[in-house]
């Protein structure tokens, strides 16, 4: 399993517990963290919100962007622990990821740290409200809302 | 015309400096192509057979004079002189340099236009209706509502990776112009039983190697809803559109395996859902948009008396103009099918949807004189001058003789579309521009009296020739390793939308024109009164069109 490489949880650590996967997690009340396959159903955690303290979300291939559902769809719920994307994570999405509610991306390979930061300042404002990112789209900016 | 405030020329600009970075890297070699594949096809930049190609983004097909003119100069200063207008209303340049391709989209930058979104897995360019705000017979003007969406799907972080691309289309006419539901989305603006003004969506229309008419989904979404019912749709199908057979991904395929009404319980659930969550811009940014699409100035009071002594220009009026909601104006279309008698009397047909840079800056001109400074790109890839006084439409037509962009052949046989095939395309199997100007030499001199009769050329399985929807449509194969044309009949994109039928066995190039030819021959010995090609088809079946060219 590859290792976080970007964390944006201010003042902690990437959550080191044990994951399982969705299909074993009903069953294994003691597990807090979880792994989601692009095909998994990110809603089948929603019950289950209150134990979870990471849920890791798997990008097998970077043209497989089901995980960016699973994300938003967690975050609109209200799961606050850590939202991991892993995989095949290429330096372009990190700012869709971050947006789309993921605070800790762990990468197959490495991302360079310099472009991996002028990737993240990309989109001086963005056009849509996800919600989960807490930024305000520009529609809200030119109505003053 | 929409104009750009600071917010949407930053994040323009964000993407020209994004886009130079990662040419930089790809050139540099940190990039891999694989990597940079999807990134370059969401900036329109393909790789084709020869070159690379780029497909710049017309949003809903409206351009100004000075757009179009910097189109013009892209042709001349990157390119080999022209540019090729597209059937999604769309220009795309054939011959362009990957390391110029940053230089491009800050040339474009300047005119507010890019290539956001134009080709891979992602919300593309939304289509519109060529002569909204012109027509007298649209209920509203809908380019506001893509203007709306053409936002909400620009960089949209959740629905940048799809299981296939995504096209939607607005229109607010019953006289479908656009295609409407050959789309993954098609809108079409209505008003409900209260007067409310709201949004039809039909959802999984497409041709390619499936042709599907989108089934209404939704009779009426509300104006401040228009946002959140789209991001229900798009969940729904990024989360459960197929992606293991790239044949079986696009959106047509989920709504029909699972059935419209429950494609559309799972939207409804969605859409419940995201309701909660605030995610609509508020009717006052539709409102702000709006402004930029009022009426221009019309003039009052002027006459719509023509003087027609001229025969070529009244062929032209007759066949080229469409009537305009403002008494004295007329809607002009300019052929990008030309089709030249040469001195030996034998026909030069050209290519469908190319301009020369000249041509484009011609037109742009003629925009800014005589069009309120307004151009549309049409599916059909013709042009259109939305707003000309008719006291200006001989001149109009007198500059356009000169530039050669003056042919009277509107929705006539050879006004053809025509994919670029595999003179240009990775994913062709046989050519379908030559065969294009075959036909149209071969038809040219009958073109007037067959009348209306659109003809779609797709070079592949892929149909961005639109050949489903053609009253005659031509599908390109490999067959043995020889190209073969197939020709279907009684395809329509229009409102009354129908999907064309395979008449047989396929021909080569010489005898697809044979054949094209004995159609109209059936249908001009056949017509009663004032019925269309089509109108005939759907009369009297395939069976005397089967006869007369396999007989």
């Amino acid at each position: 399993m590859a290792d976080v490489q970007f964390l944006f949880r201010e003042g902690e650590e990437a959550v080191s517990a044990p994951t399982v996967a969705l299909s074993a997690f009903a069953e294994d009340t003691n597990a807090t963290a979880v792994v989601i396959e692009p095909g998994e159903d990110a809603r089948a955690l929603l019950p289950h919100l209150d134990r979870l303290s990471l849920v890791e979300v798997t990008f097998p291939a970077f043209t497989d962007g089901r995980g960016f559902s699973s994300a938003r769809i967690l975050r609109e719920a209200g799961y606050t622990g850590e939202l991991r994307a892993s995989g095949d994570i290429g330096v372009d999405m990190l700012s869709h990821l971050h947006r789309c509610g993921f605070d800790a991306i762990a990468p197959n390979t490495p991302l360079d740290l310099a472009q991996a930061d002028t990737a993240l300042k990309t989109w001086p404002q963005v056009y849509q409200a996800t919600v989960v990112d807490g930024r305000k789209p520009i529609w809200a900016l030119r109505h003053g809302l | 015309m929409y104009l750009y405030d600071h917010y949407d020329q930053a994040m323009v600009d964000a993407r020209v400096a994004e886009f130079r970075d990662q040419t930089r890297r790809r050139i540099e070699g940190t990039l891999s192509e694989e990597k940079f594949r999807p990134l370059r096809l969401q900036n329109g930049l393909y790789l084709q057979l020869h070159a690379y190609m780029l497909r710049v983004a017309v949003p809903y097909g409206t351009l100004s004079g000075a757009q179009m003119k910097m189109l013009g100069d892209i042709a001349d200063k990157y390119d080999r002189g022209y540019g090729h207008f597209t059937t999604r209303q769309n220009i795309q340049y054939n011959w362009i340099k990957l390391e110029d391709t940053p230089d491009i989209l800050a040339d474009l930058a300047s005119v507010e236009m890019h290539a956001i979104q134009t080709s891979g897995n992602c919300i593309r360019n939304i289509s519109a209706d060529q002569y909204a705000g012109a027509t007298a017979d649209e209920l509203i003007d809908p380019r506001p509502y893509a203007e709306l969406l053409r936002q909400w799907s620009s960089f949209h972080p959740e629905f940048l990776a799809l299981p296939r691309k995504f096209k939607i289309c607005v229109i607010a006419s019953d006289t479908d112009r656009a295609a409407m539901r050959l789309h993954d989305i098609g809108i079409q603006i209505v008003k409900n039983e209260a007067g409310e003004i709201g949004a039809a969506f039909y959802v999984g229309g497409g041709m390619g190697r499936t042709p599907f008419i989108a089934p209404l989904v939704k009779a009426f979404v509300p104006l401040d809803e228009l946002i959140t019912y789209s991001e229900a749709c798009l969940r729904v199908y990024n989360r459960y559109g197929r992606r293991d057979n790239k044949y079986k991904a696009r959106i047509k395929i989920l709504v029909h395996e699972l059935g419209v009404d429950e494609y559309r319980r799972q939207v409804e659930e969605e859409f419940a859902h995201l309701q909660t969550l605030a995610i609509e811009p508020p009717l006052a940014e539709l409102e702000r948009i709006k402004t930029f699409f009022a009426d221009p100035a019309y003039e009052a009071g002027l006459s719509d008396d023509l003087d027609l002594s001229n025969p070529a220009f009244a062929a032209w009026v007759k066949n080229n103009t469409a009537a305009h909601k403002t008494p004295g104006y007329a809607i002009v279309n300019i052929s990008l099918k030309p089709v030249k008698t040469l001195a030996d009397g034998s026909k030069q047909a050209g290519i469908p949807g190319d301009a020369t840079g000249e041509q484009i800056r011609v037109m742009a001109d003629l925009a800014k004189t005589y069009s309120f400074d307004e151009l549309r790109v049409t599916h059909t890839q013709n042009i259109v001058l939305p707003h000309v006084r008719k006291a200006d439409l001989f001149t109009v037509w007198e500059k356009l003789v000169a530039a050669e962009l003056a042919e009277a052949n509107l929705d006539k046989i050879t006004d053809i579309i025509a994919c670029p095939g595999l003179d240009y395309c990775t994913l062709a199997n046989a050519r379908s521009i030559p065969v294009a100007q075959k036909i149209a030499e071969r038809m040219a001199d009958k073109a007037e009296e067959i009348g209306e009769l659109k003809l779609k050329i797709s070079g592949c399985i892929n149909a961005c020739g639109h050949h489903h929807a053609g009253h005659i449509g031509i599908l390109g194969v490999d067959r043995k390793g020889l190209e073969n044309y197939q020709l279907l009949l009684g395809g329509c994109e229009g409102a009354d939308t129908s999907l064309g039928k395979i008449v047989g066995p396929g021909f080569d190039e010489d005898g697809i024109v044979g054949a094209v030819e004995k159609a109209t021959q059936v249908y001009l010995a056949n017509k009663e009164g004032e019925e269309r090609f089509l109108d005939t088809y759907r009369r009297i079946g395939m069976n005397p069109f089967k006869e007369a060219i396999y007989g």
